[in-house]
């Protein structure tokens, strides 16, 4: 009904909207815009800043607990604050869809990807399941996913970060909506993924003539897709204006702030690049390596996720293991804990060569290896306490009870700065940052040698992020803990590792010093990775792009690792 | 309370305490056949002359304890092979899976008339017959909620401790799939009840003299051609109790999926 009108207004005008929560806190206070069919606002400000609420409350939705309490928000003509579950139903996916930031937490895991991005045309009942179906396969093939006739068939956890990135752009996109919200698309992924990411997202808006809410932290990420930005701080606009203006002459004390931090970033990394070389490792295949790996090779039915993958890990000593989604570090990480049993090689832990599965392993082997998962969300049981969570190593590996148990558990948590009186909580109640401590915590109940930690910090916003390497260094310095640091972010490897090992397509390409490995960029895809950096300036995505054209011999082959 | 939870209420405490509120026996003749409702016999008599009310009450008793029993035998059977199936996975699920469907492409009356008539109809039977029936359906919903927990990090978290199958089943996938099973039960032991009911009607369930409300259905039903409702008082307690269940689930999961529930 409203459709015809929608072309003539703007898709979205929110006004004066505030959404409060459960305790009666303001999230957002008067936030007012509006958003013209094929433009892209990019809402920016750091983790608390309501960036998200603002983006749900445009599909007339608020989290758990909280309230939409004031103003009006119009998609095409219609407030959605003024219909009912079922109005709301109608317009959700087909009119304003999401796209969320872990595409990994969207997606159900016991569905084929198809069955999923076709539900929505088809339960809205715009199209067959066949009309649907061949949609779908045509945006896969506009996205450069592999194999776009069969990509459907496969489950989430069958394709890798990326891709299930640009799936889940898909499956919003299905229905055609006049509004598209992305809340940070691209946090999650490694930096050469987030370049193809970021220019397909752009693709995909600019072809389809959706306006679209960009939700992000990251400066110079919105810079490269955003046509406005609105800046937030606490729940209240900072700053409005267009991307270049904004960029380059911002009118309030916040919004220079966050620009010349996120230009302060690029300079420091650059200066900074030989860091971490006080606790000077020991060198490479010596004696004492605590965790030696030989000629590792993981599969995943015939095809190779890693191959002939050798090195060793000096005890107090981070290697970071670097590579872009797809590359085989998770699964180098599985393997070294016998979680994906690798297929040849071997791995040894202080001299005494481990069986590939862990379940062959025995319980003092697995204790003194422990794993960090990427993301805290799903590796916290949210039924369990903190304390128990935490306490269940302890109890398992060590035997203690009761009062031993408790003050040993408190010892834990204050270890990685979390307040003790959180035990009683669950993980549901705590912030992104406070759950990857408690996971650290639990690796450390152990009281391993080596920490595997695969991308803790690649859900965490940036300031959190920081706190959480700071505290991985202290407790290195304190425990003398080796780390094998999976991660996609450079900065956080000049900033923590000692040595690096560069993965491509499942083999190891670099490996050495990491000030050498990452100034020489002898291997191309090393040097692809430090050009991926994201630049602050509308453009660079572009740029990037063509630099990338011309260097990347071919790009038809993607990796359907585990990662 | 809401309504629904003050009918169940009152059918459980009916069934608890059979004996102490019926004001008759539960076999007893004690009236004309189908005489109207009275001071004495406040439903009236059914069609051999026994109390109604009383019929009603003994009836919940025989109806709910039954299906309670079968509910248990059909839940605790059914998550424990689902739970184990998604856990192993490998030929483990594969067996039980296709065993499961096995069953489950026999239509369940079929399958129970086939076992009662070979087996004869003793409460044991009757109850081992439904739970196992059952539990396929139960199976097939554990199953595929464990399948989607077991794939979770903390999961993998446990197991990469060395924790063993009952800790991970028990402590892991269990709590996460409770809400779901929960519901599952409510809902299951509304159908068992109702298969209990029609089994009665046909004449399979709950034998003679004992009351239950599938049998007072039947044995009442040719008094509606005499235009006498006494048939749809059973039928009427039949109706109230599945109902009632169904909301009390409804009521939980709604409580469930608020915010703060994880």
């Amino acid at each position: 009904m409203s459709a015809a009108g929608a072309t003539a207004g703007p898709v979205l005008r929110i006004e004066g909207l505030s959404v409060h929560s459960a305790g009666g806190v303001a999230l957002v206070e008067d936030v007012s815009f509006e958003l013209a069919r094929g433009e892209v606002l990019g809402l920016i400000g750091e983790s608390g800043a309501g960036k998200s609420t603002i983006g749900l409350a445009a599909l007339g939705f608020a989290r758990g607990g909280c309230r939409i309490t004031a103003g009006r928000i119009l998609l095409g003509g219609t407030d959605l604050r003024l219909l009912d579950a079922e109005g709301l139903r109608r317009v959700r996916g087909r009119r304003a869809a999401y796209v969320a930031q872990s595409a990994a937490a969207a997606f159900d895991p016991a569905m084929r990807l198809i069955d999923q991005i076709c539900e929505g045309p088809i339960r809205h009942g715009l199209m067959s399941r066949r009309a649907a179906e061949e949609r779908a396969i045509a945006d896969f093939r506009a996205l450069d996913l592999p194999n776009p006739a069969t990509f459907g068939q496969r489950y989430a956890h069958q394709v890798s970060g990326g891709q299930l990135q640009r799936a889940m752009a898909v499956m919003a996109m299905a229905c055609g909506p006049e509004l598209l919200v992305l809340d940070e698309p691209t946090t999650a992924l490694d930096v050469t993924t987030q370049i193809e990411v970021l220019a397909h997202l752009k693709k995909l808006i600019a072809g389809s003539g959706t306006a679209a809410l960009y939700i992000s932290h990251d400066l110079a990420v919105v810079a490269q897709i955003a046509d406005r930005l609105l800046v937030l701080r606490h729940g209240k606009p900072v700053e409005t204006g267009s991307t270049a203006d904004l960029l380059t002459r911002p009118q309030t004390a916040y919004a220079r702030a966050l620009v010349a931090e996120r230009a302060g970033v690029a300079l420091a990394a650059t200066a900074s690049a030989a860091a971490p070389s006080a606790a000077a490792p020991v060198a490479a295949a010596s004696p004492a390596a605590l965790l030696e790996v030989r000629g590792l090779g993981v599969h995943y039915g015939r095809q190779a996720a890693v191959s002939d993958a050798s090195f060793t890990l000096a005890p107090g000593e981070t290697l970071a293991v670097i590579g872009e989604s797809g590359s085989g570090k998770t699964s180098l990480g599985y393997a070294v804990c016998g979680l994906v049993p690798a297929r040849t090689g071997s791995v040894s832990l202080a001299g005494v060569e481990l069986a590939a599965d862990y379940a062959q392993r025995s319980r003092e082997q697995l204790r003194r290896l422990q794993l960090v998962f990427q993301l805290p969300d799903v590796a916290l049981n949210p039924r369990q306490t903190i304390a128990a969570i935490v306490g269940r190593p302890v109890q398992f590996y060590f035997g203690m009870r009761g009062p031993a148990l408790a003050s040993r558990t408190s010892e834990l948590l204050g270890l990685v700065g979390l307040d003790p009186a959180i035990a009683g909580r669950r993980p549901g109640e705590l912030s992104g940052g406070q759950k990857q401590r408690v996971c650290i915590a639990r690796a450390l109940a152990a009281e391993p040698d080596v920490l595997v930690c695969d991308e803790v910090t690649a859900a965490l916003d940036p300031l959190i992020a920081e706190e959480i390497l700071q505290l991985q260094r202290r407790l290195q310095e304190r425990l003398g803990l080796a780390y094998l640091f999976i991660t996609h972010d450079l900065a956080t490897v000049r900033r923590i590792a000692h040595r690096v090992l560069v993965l491509w397509r499942g083999r190891i390409v670099a490996q050495g010093a990491t000030a050498e490995i990452l100034a020489e960029r002898r291997h191309p895809y090393v040097a692809k990775l430090c050009a991926a950096e994201p630049e602050m300036r509308p453009g660079w995505l572009e740029e990037a792009l063509a630099r990338r054209a011309g260097t990347e011999p071919s790009n038809e082959f993607q990796s359907a690792g585990g990662n | 309370m809401s309504r629904s939870a003050v009918v169940v209420a009152i059918i459980l405490a009916a069934a608890l305490f059979a004996p102490w509120l019926a004001p008759y026996g539960e076999a007893q003749f004690v009236g004309g056949v189908w005489d109207p409702p009275s001071v004495r016999h406040l439903l009236g008599t059914d069609n051999l002359g026994r109390d109604m009310l009383t019929r009603l009450i003994f009836g919940a008793r025989n109806t709910v304890s039954i299906a309670g029993l079968a509910t248990t035998l059909a839940v605790g059977l059914g998550v424990a092979l689902g739970f184990l199936a998604a856990a192993l996975g490998g030929w483990v699920d594969a067996l039980v899976s296709r065993g499961v469907e096995i069953l489950l492409s026999i239509p369940v009356l079929i399958s129970a008339l086939m076992v009662l008539a070979a087996l004869g109809n003793s409460l044991a039977v009757l109850i081992a017959t439904i739970g196992l029936l059952e539990s396929t359906r139960v199976y097939t919903i554990a199953r595929a909620i464990a399948r989607t927990i077991v794939v979770r990090e903390f999961v993998a978290a446990a197991r990469l401790r060395g924790e063993g199958l009952v800790w991970v089943l028990a402590r892991e996938i269990l709590p996460n799939a409770l809400p779901a099973l929960a519901a599952e039960t409510g809902l299951r032991f509304s159908f068992i009840f109702l298969f209990i009911a029609s089994l009665s009607f046909l004449g399979l369930g709950i034998q003679p003299p004992a009351a239950d409300w599938g049998s007072m259905v039947r044995e009442n039903a040719p008094a509606i051609n005499f235009g006498l409702i006494a048939p749809l008082y059973p039928a009427t307690a039949i109706a109230l109790l599945t109902i009632g269940v169904n909301r009390l689930v409804d009521r939980y999961l709604a409580a469930e999926s608020r915010p703060g529930a994880a």
